[in-house]
């Protein structure tokens, strides 16, 4: 924040700025009112106007060593001193001091009257007399359209006031004037036209039964200035403005990693966990174990010694202390060494913007490494959907910042699209991890998913989240043809995967014997042709030999027929190996 | 008019006002032509109508600014009277003499 206002003021060096010293003022108007001018504060009836006149005036004498004067047209000094009392500013003191001076001007229209023409020279000398008398640099005219209902005569006190700004200016104070918001213009009686340097409007609305003050810088003449309309509390230490971001996204970036708390998680999330600083968003469905996965998260970093802030508005304190005992964490030791915080407050306590007043306030205070948020979507009840978000923003903006790493659960209302009410909020978040319920089979089963991981590998993967006494586990859900299978049913396929294996190895194995069975029996039939056709071959073997025997036989047994003929002996012994040329003869 | 004592003493219910000595004061700042009217109309005003019973105390801011507190002065002139109660206060030059006349509540003696 102090680096924002001095950057601001650094840019723009030729208007010089008087610092408020209101938290987020200065931030909008980039340095505060502009020094030795006037500054006009307009706005209904109870939106702050005078508060905030008077914080300016008790921060320039506390903070700034800058004396103040304070013309009240309406309170007495009594009055205002008690008023802010109330707010932790000491104006009795400070009058004492003569660090203040408060100037009740009073006119009571009854009792005057008017007899030609006059000017408004003793409200200078009165004004001026105040101010020489402490040495103020500071002066408040609280409300000066007072004067309006007590003089008569509209044209000279026009001119007079005119004047007024005027004299403020050759003064060299820096001057706040608060007027009445008017009906079709700024202020009732026009003061705008008079007071051109810097122009702020208060406004303080309800909507939907929840009221917000707003603050509006309507006009800044040389300076730039934040334009919309920034939510303002009145708070027990003053006005705070609430800008809905900060300038710049300039945050510093950490490489840092640091572990969820669930092992398995942190692998899904590319090994390490999430980045130190970064913004993690929790959604899911009742009972998906939001409020678990996020007490992990904060015993882990307590573990580490880092300090932890847990916002919890649903449960007590001692509630989740309970709770987050039955599953194995135990935070109590934590919280007595000091190193984890509970913050426990209904939602409907009080608005959105005191809400956020006193998560800054407590974060201010703690200092922590960690805050969780349990569950942020509560917090819609305290706001409508916009301002929500818009205080989510300030928020996550405010944290990061500050190096703090946010989990933030939401709670999606079963019957809507998971995505969809988080959707305004998920692109503040770096991470956001989506617990589901499974349902099927006759009962519920948990999921987990990363949906966005910025900066880091993350798994694509769908795990089955489960909750024992010993804390949680993540296990690989069945993701088949049949969709995602979790819990018995998981582990049903498991076992109809197992059977399916099994017999396909019984199969394979059948299979296998049958064909050892066939090439035995073809090994056989080879055999036992080739036995066939060895007999056969020794039986023609056998024929070959018999035949040639009974050739030579037959030859023998001719020529011995020959000879006993004793014919043809020359022909008979020529053809001897030729019997039938033989027979033929 | 009636001299002083006399009138003191014969102070009555009914006629309460012109019984007392009136104290005005008279706010200006400087002698500036403003100032000097008012001062001229109002002596010419109080000496017609309550000759010798008023006392009129100018008091100039520029002197004494503290003054302008007391009697919450802000337009110049005023005057301002004190006595007799309640108090009234009439700004500006006091140029309409009968506004003036009704302003301060006087009346004319008769």
């Amino acid at each position: 924040m102090k680096s924002n206002v001095s950057k601001s003021t650094a840019t723009a060096p030729r208007l010089p700025k008087c610092p408020t010293g209101i938290q987020g003022l200065d931030e909008i108007t980039g340095g505060g009112f502009p020094r030795g001018r006037p500054t006009l504060v307009c706005g209904g009836a109870g939106c702050g106007k005078t508060l905030l006149a008077a914080e300016f005036l008790v921060r320039g004498a506390v903070q700034f060593g800058e004396p103040g004067v304070l013309m009240a047209f309406e309170e007495t000094e009594a009055e205002l001193k008690a008023n802010v009392a109330s707010l932790g500013f000491d104006l009795a003191g400070l009058v004492r001091r003569k660090k203040i001076l408060l100037d009740y001007v009073h006119i009571e229209r009854s009792e005057v009257q008017e007899s030609g023409e006059y000017d408004l020279e003793g409200l200078f000398v009165r004004l001026n007399h105040a101010i020489d008398a402490i040495g103020a640099k500071r002066v408040v005219l609280d409300s000066l359209e007072a004067l309006f209902a007590s003089l008569p005569n509209e044209a000279i006190l026009r001119a007079e006031l005119r004047r007024l700004f005027r004299w403020l200016k050759v003064k060299g104070v820096t001057a706040v004037i608060t007027a009445e918001r008017g009906r079709e213009q700024l202020t009732r009686h026009g003061l705008e036209e008079y007071v051109s340097d810097c122009v702020i409007l208060l406004d303080h609305r309800v909507v939907d039964q929840i009221a917000t003050r707003n603050l509006r810088v309507v006009k800044y003449r040389g300076a730039l200035h934040g334009t919309n309309e920034f939510p303002f509390l009145i708070g027990d230490e003053g006005l705070s403005v609430l800008p809905i971001t900060s300038l710049g996204l300039n945050h510093k970036i950490s490489a840092e990693r640091i572990s969820t708390g669930i092992p398995r998680l942190d692998a899904m999330l590319g090994g390490r966990g999430f980045f130190r600083g970064s913004s993690i968003l929790l959604t899911g469905t009742p009972g998906t174990g939001k409020t678990i996965v996020a007490a992990n998260f904060a015993q882990a970093a307590a573990r580490r010694g880092e300090r932890v802030l847990f916002f919890s508005f649903e449960e007590s304190p001692n509630q989740i202390i309970r709770n987050m005992h039955s599953i194995g964490l135990r935070l109590e030791p934590l919280v007595q060494r000091g190193l984890l915080r509970f913050h426990s407050a209904r939602p409907s306590l009080y608005g959105l913007e005191m809400h956020l007043a006193t998560m800054f306030k407590e974060i201010t205070e703690f200092q922590p490494h960690v805050v969780v948020m349990d569950p942020i979507t509560s917090l819609m009840d305290a706001g409508t959907a916009n301002e929500c978000r818009a205080m989510v923003t300030r928020l996550v903006d405010y944290l990061k910042a500050g190096q703090v790493t946010t989990l933030f659960t939401s709670l999606t209302q079963a019957g809507h699209a998971l995505q969809q009410s988080e959707a305004s909020m998920s692109s503040l978040m770096d991470s956001w991890l989506l617990l589901q319920d499974m349902e099927g089979n006759g009962e519920r089963n948990r999921v987990l998913y990363v949906l966005k991981a910025r900066g880091m590998a993350h798994s694509n993967q769908i795990r089955e989240f489960l909750i024992s006494d010993r804390g949680i586990d993540l296990v690989d859900a069945y993701i088949g043809v049949s969709g995602v299978l979790t819990g018995s049913a998981r582990v049903a396929q498991g076992a109809l995967e197992k059977a399916a294996v099994l017999a396909a190895q019984q199969e394979a194995a059948q299979l296998k014997r049958e064909v050892e069975r066939k090439r035995a029996a073809l090994e056989r039939q080879i055999s036992d042709l080739r036995a066939d056709y060895e007999t056969e071959a020794l039986e023609l073997r056998r024929i070959a030999e018999q035949v040639g025997t009974r050739t030579s036989v037959l030859g023998t047994e001719r020529a011995a027929s020959g000879i006993l003929r004793q014919a043809d002996i020359k022909v008979a012994a020529g053809s001897r190996s030729k019997p039938s040329l033989g027979r033929k003869h | 008019m009636k001299p002083k004592p006399v009138k003191r003493r014969a102070a009555a219910p009914a006629q309460r006002k012109p019984t007392k000595l009136w104290q005005l004061r008279l706010y200006v700042m400087g002698q500036t032509p403003k100032s000097l009217t008012a001062f001229a109309n109002l002596k010419k005003i109080c000496e017609s109508q309550l000759k010798g019973l008023y006392r009129i105390t100018v008091i100039d801011l520029v002197k004494q600014p503290h003054l302008a507190k007391g009697d919450q002065i802000l337009a110049i002139p005023t005057v301002v009277r004190k006595l007799p109660k309640p108090v009234r206060t009439l700004i500006g030059n006091l140029s309409d003499t009968e506004r003036v006349l009704v302003g301060l509540d006087l009346r004319p003696a008769d």
